[in-house]
């Protein structure tokens, strides 16, 4: 998933950083002081969540939880996803310095889109089709995240095109995971504290303090 | 993605006093960013092996303990083995069969770098000088070159990240990045990610250790994809639960925003002489492209 330094072309490294700095700078608008702790745990949560490996076959992948991300935060997800990515790659050396905004792309446009298009439906429907909705949200992310990937590639010179080819066919496992444990985290959260889902990112503070 | 723990723990505890740890948070942070881009933009690959030998001494300096980087950058980039086990490929002779592509893509699904593959790839989808065959698949000499560049680009990149960025408290990089200009908004949330990730760990640790005593064994199959995914949840119910006590202790002791600095930053003669030091190498290494891809 990490892009290295070094790949990708000029140009494409640029767009990437611009795009980034757009997120960002509209998630960090939403983001007022009462709302940084719960951003920042939450951020922390999908951090960890990416240290489990689901077993696939004879090998495994590690859970991204992009879309799930997304139905949580909104358009705080792409702080949040970037803060991830920036950790790993200091302290991990995963990924790389230049290619942060392209990778941050990635990851986290998806993760918005998808959030903003399916949260409606995981907090109004009932909790067995709000986690099929869940499971779509998972799923689209990642594939949203594979065509990304796959375009900077591809974008980056005709050696790059059947990379960026695999890219897709590689991801499609990846998607199913995903979306298998996106609809079962939705349904868990739907009966166990469905505010989740409310307005992003610390609908929890206003409400249902017991 | 088959990273060890190694790969995980943070450098800065391992590494001990250094001429880097000496430096200001601040020069360390702009002579990764920009070594970065200077690297990324050389394609002489004699430079760029000169540029990773620089980052390697940089790693020396920074005291970074040789295994735990290793282990790091070698999980990074998996690729570099992956090119060394191509080598035989390229030669003529080696039999066909023994890239067997249904082990190959999984092994490419698991390794979280898709970059194995295109490097591996990269020789045979470049158009140029064929310099060896493989079945139908010919290798080209850009495609071996542009290889190459993009494994010595990656590692000096890492190695110099991990040597001046990666030695420094996640605390520290944040106030840095602060007085860098970065948004304080961004920076408070780094702080909190950085402080719950560790509490969150042991959380999912609990979790799982809990899972564990009730049998359950990850397998490929919908059960545990769905306690998996019940996994996440309940973290991140956990999560909102403690960002309500956080949120609650934080206004009790008067929070309201700014970032107080428990360190300070003090820009010194070593902060320059390093700085000056930094611009000379980079000055050096884009001249010595020039006159190399000129020459060449």
């Amino acid at each position: 998933m990490h892009i290295v330094d070094g790949a990708l072309a000029g140009e494409v490294v640029a767009g990437g950083a611009i795009v980034a700095v757009g997120g960002l700078a509209l998630g960090l608008r939403g983001l007022d002081l009462e709302r940084i702790p719960a951003a920042g745990l939450l951020s922390a949560t999908f951090f960890t969540a990416s240290l489990i490996h689901v077993p696939l076959g004879p090998s495994s992948v590690h859970l991204i939880m992009n879309g799930l991300a997304g139905l949580v935060l909104g358009w705080a997800a792409f702080p949040a996803l970037f803060v991830g990515l920036l950790l790993q790659a200091v302290f991990f050396g995963f990924g790389g310095v230049t290619v942060l905004g392209v990778n941050t792309v990635a990851i986290a446009l998806p993760a918005v889109l998808v959030g903003l298009a399916a949260r409606p439906l995981v907090r109004q429907l009932a909790p067995s089709h709000a986690a099929l909705a869940g499971g779509l949200a998972g799923g689209g992310a990642i594939a949203g995240t594979a065509v990304l990937v796959a375009t900077a590639l591809a974008l980056s010179g005709e050696a790059f095109v059947p990379a960026a080819k695999l890219v897709l066919v590689a991801h499609v496992p990846v998607m199913i995971v995903e979306a298998g444990v996106c609809a079962a985290a939705v349904l868990l959260i739907r009966k166990v504290k469905p505010e989740l889902f409310a307005t992003p990112p610390t609908p929890a503070v206003e409400t249902a303090r017991a | 993605m088959a990273h060890g723990d190694a790969a995980r723990r943070p450098l800065e505890r391992l590494a001990g006093a250094s001429p880097v740890a000496a430096l200001d948070p601040r020069t360390r942070i702009l002579a990764a960013v920009g070594w970065a881009v200077v690297v990324v933009g050389l394609s002489s690959l004699a430079v760029l092996a000169t540029a990773v030998v620089i980052a390697l001494a940089a790693a020396r300096a920074a005291a970074l303990p040789a295994r735990p980087t290793a282990t790091k950058v070698v999980t990074m980039d998996g690729f570099v083995v992956a090119l060394l086990v191509m080598l035989p490929f390229t030669t003529p002779g080696a039999p066909v069969a023994a890239l067997p592509a249904r082990p190959t893509a999984t092994k490419v699904v698991t390794m979280d770098g898709f970059v194995v593959a295109l490097l591996v790839m990269l020789p045979f989808t470049t158009p140029g000088a064929p310099v060896a065959a493989l079945g139908p698949l010919t290798a080209s000499a850009e495609g071996v070159h542009l290889a190459l560049a993009i494994a010595l680009k990656a590692n000096a990149v890492v190695l110099m990240l991990l040597a001046m960025v990666g030695t420094l408290e996640p605390a520290t990089l944040g106030h840095a990045l602060r007085r860098l200009a970065v948004p304080a908004g961004l920076i408070h949330l780094m702080l909190f990610t950085v402080r719950y990730i560790a509490v969150l760990g042991e959380e999912a640790t609990r979790l799982r250790t809990a899972m564990r005593a009730r049998a359950f064994a990850p397998r490929t199959d919908r059960h545990t994809l769905a306690t998996y995914g019940y996994l996440v949840g309940m973290l991140l119910v956990r999560a909102a639960e403690r960002a309500e006590r956080v949120l609650d202790a934080m206004r009790c002791r008067g929070f309201d925003g700014r970032l107080v600095a428990l360190t300070s930053f003090r820009f010194a003669r070593a902060d320059a002489v390093a700085a000056a030091g930094a611009g000379l190498v980079l000055g050096l290494l884009v001249t010595a492209e020039i006159v190399l891809v000129r020459s060449a």
